[in-house]
């Protein structure tokens, strides 16, 4: 039976503003069936975004649904999930949002590992503002800011997102909207920030100037640019240096969430129900 | 009313009142001289199963805090004029939203860094209009102890009732006074708590932002069944957004006018040894704890026989346009002393269409003495 995408679509904000070919729909259809298939219900689940492209996500999709500031989609997600541990928190931002005006909050969100499911749709530009570079733009790639060439040098999202302590660090392409769904159950059921980059197209506004002017073509460009994490390993530092691995780069299943600790450190303690916290409750101690 | 004696600080009075109104979350960022707000709610918070964060950064303490109000709880973050800078754009996310918040702006020295430990009233105008677009901040500024326990209070009802942030400002001398303050009992407190607005009809019957001309949105708590959309762009009454014509212009002109058509429910003064003013009388023009010298001199200057009064606006915006407007209609010498350079003085001179207001302004990081204001009254005369 054909899967009902209505049920959790806003019919009347159809068609989206996205261009024609833009794979932000294949990743709102991927995170949608992820969604059903945890078994969450619409009322218990929030959806906040940034600004951008993937700003707009939050407005279609039938859920509580928060379009937030520039860059800001972690913190305001953080007060609505520890007043609410029970329910589930996603977070949409483009690589803009979450690397560069938002980077702070990026870094403090996965650090202290707060029950947030964290989706950077990486289309390594600023799409909506046409074309300037952003932390993911590739070197030496045209953009309206810098004609001459980018000469930035980028940012790797999930190594950002493991150094600074995320539980569960992920990284897919919307080529495979199936791999996609599965990997974002994954990091759906685990308790704790998951950090997704979800690697996109912008054919328009990064691919015309960079000889990939079709969303085939600029598909092809992030097909040859991903190699699974297995095949990734197996390779020689020269060939994973223009190749970025998929899959699921980081699951700690051990790691604290932060709400849990809260309610059951900090308000125990308060309400004399355990002792004061030393660094004897914890492994790590530095 | 029944009252009981705190001995505190300030700034303590502001998270106990916090608490006591109903607060259940914390959102902040560690700055000088309004730390101790925080310090001392994460104490209190977790006592009664309510959440204290301290965030990365100024931008997040206040958007962690509008989170938990969209999600439905009163909430509360505290800083001072660099925090309130940092935090202006997310503030006007709130206005355009209409999300409850309280914001407590203990007032020091700038511009910029400034002097972080010593005393000025510099954000008065900030606080008008901290973030860009079209819209009216409600101010509130304690004059005593007890008030930065009662406005606190006042500020989060004014929340819920207006649909949008509101300001409690404090100063350095007021945050870190200590002493006693009489305040009303708990009982009390929870006795006058109004809380939001809430629909309960069909969820397919909601308009969140569907509503009179000069009412503010009625926003549902999260999680309870109306799903609907919060957005920083400009909103139709479903909350999604739109760019026709008049629905843009009705929604930023609700925002004026469901503060500005209702001021009444707003306006708080003190009218200090007003009474007695004839046209050749003092009329003094202060608020916060400027007032507390303010009072002290007038005292001194009746012992002289210069008769002198204090208005001190408690809501300092929107302001008391038409009681300032009476006195200064009335009395001839109109005083304003701020611990700034004539930042209320303008709003003064604009409602009373006076351009003779003296002013008496410091901004050295030190209080006004009130010897300072009675050598000042007696140079005007």
């Amino acid at each position: 039976m054909a899967f009902n995408y209505d049920q959790y679509l806003r019919l009347e904000k159809m068609p989206t503003l996205w261009c024609w070919g833009c794979g932000d729909g294949v990743i709102l259809k991927a995170v949608i069936r992820a969604i059903e298939t945890c078994g969450w219900k619409q009322d218990d689940v929030c959806v906040v975004s940034g600004i951008g492209c993937s700003g707009r996500f939050s407005s279609y999709v039938d859920f509580n649904t928060v379009h937030t500031t520039h860059g800001r989609t972690i913190a305001f997600a953080t007060g609505i999930q520890l007043m609410h541990p029970d329910k589930h928190i996603i977070c949409v931002a483009g690589d803009g949002d979450a690397m560069a005006i938002g980077g702070n909050h990026t870094i403090h969100g996965c650090r202290r590992n707060i029950n947030i499911k964290f989706i950077m749709i990486n289309n390594f530009i600023y799409g909506l503002t046409n074309s300037q570079t952003s932390p993911t733009t590739p070197q030496g790639m045209w953009t309206v800011t810098q004609k001459s060439g980018n000469i930035d040098p980028t940012f790797d999202a999930c190594n950002v997102a493991i150094a600074s302590g995320a539980s569960f660090v992920a990284r897919e392409t919307m080529l495979d909207p199936k791999k996609l769904e599965k990997v974002l159950v994954k990091g759906f059921q685990h308790r704790g920030f998951a950090f997704f980059d979800i690697l996109s197209n912008c054919h328009i506004n990064l691919g015309r100037k960079n000889k990939m002017a079709s969303a085939m073509e600029n598909l092809e460009w992030i097909d040859s640019i991903t190699t699974s994490v297995k095949k990734f390993e197996a390779m020689s530092p020269e060939e994973q240096l223009n190749k970025l691995p998929t899959g699921v780069l980081k699951h700690d299943e051990t790691a604290r969430e932060y709400s849990d600790m809260y309610y059951q450190e900090v308000i125990g303690y308060h309400q004399g129900k355990r002792k004061v916290i030393t660094q004897d409750d914890f492994t790590k101690k530095i | 009313m029944e009252t009981r004696d705190i001995i505190s600080t300030g700034n303590d009075l502001a998270a106990i009142a916090a608490v006591d109104a109903g607060c259940k979350f914390f959102g902040g960022y560690p700055i000088t001289p309004s730390s101790e707000v925080m310090q001392t709610i994460s104490d209190l918070l977790p006592a009664i199963g309510g959440v204290c964060i301290q965030m990365e950064d100024e931008i997040a303490g206040v958007a962690v805090a509008i989170g938990a109000g969209m999600a439905g709880h009163r909430t509360m973050t505290a800083t001072s004029g660099p925090g309130i800078s940092l935090k202006a754009e997310n503030l006007g996310l709130a206005q355009m939203c209409e999300v409850p918040l309280v914001v407590v702006n203990v007032m020091r020295g700038g511009p910029s860094t400034g002097l972080p430990t010593r005393v000025s009233q510099g954000d008065v105008r900030q606080a008008k209009n901290p973030s860009h677009g079209d819209y009216r901040s409600i101010t509130l500024c304690a004059g005593s102890l007890s008030e930065c326990y009662t406005e606190t209070v006042r500020a989060f009802n004014l929340a819920d009732r207006f649909m949008q942030p509101v300001f409690v400002l404090l100063d350095e001398t007021i945050g870190h006074m200590h002493g006693k303050a009489v305040v009303p009992t708990v009982e009390e407190v929870k006795n006058s708590i109004v809380p939001r607005k809430k629909f309960t009809g069909a969820p397919e019957d909601y308009r969140p932002y569907g509503v009179g001309a000069d009412e503010a949105a009625v926003l549902n708590p999260m999680f309870e069944g109306y799903r609907y959309h919060y957005t920083g762009l400009h909103h139709d009454a479903k909350g999604f957004p739109t760019e026709e014509i008049e629905t843009c212009r009705k929604l930023i002109q609700r925002l004026e006018d469901k503060v500005m058509m209702h001021t009444d429910e707003l306006e708080l003064n003190e009218e200090f040894m007003c009474d007695d003013l004839e046209a050749n009388d003092v009329l003094i023009i202060a608020y916060g704890s400027v007032s507390l010298a303010a009072k002290e001199a007038i005292r001194h200057l009746r012992a002289d026989g210069i008769k002198a009064g204090l208005f001190r606006p408690i809501t300092l915006w929107p302001s008391p346009d038409k009681r300032i407007k009476h006195f200064t209609d009335k009395v001839k010498n109109v005083l304003c002393v701020e611990l700034n350079i004539r930042q209320y003085t303008e709003e003064v001179e604009r409602v009373s269409s006076r351009l003779d207001i003296e002013g008496l302004f410091k901004v050295n990081g030190r209080p006004i003495s009130p010897y300072e204001i009675v050598n000042k009254v007696k140079e005007m005369i």
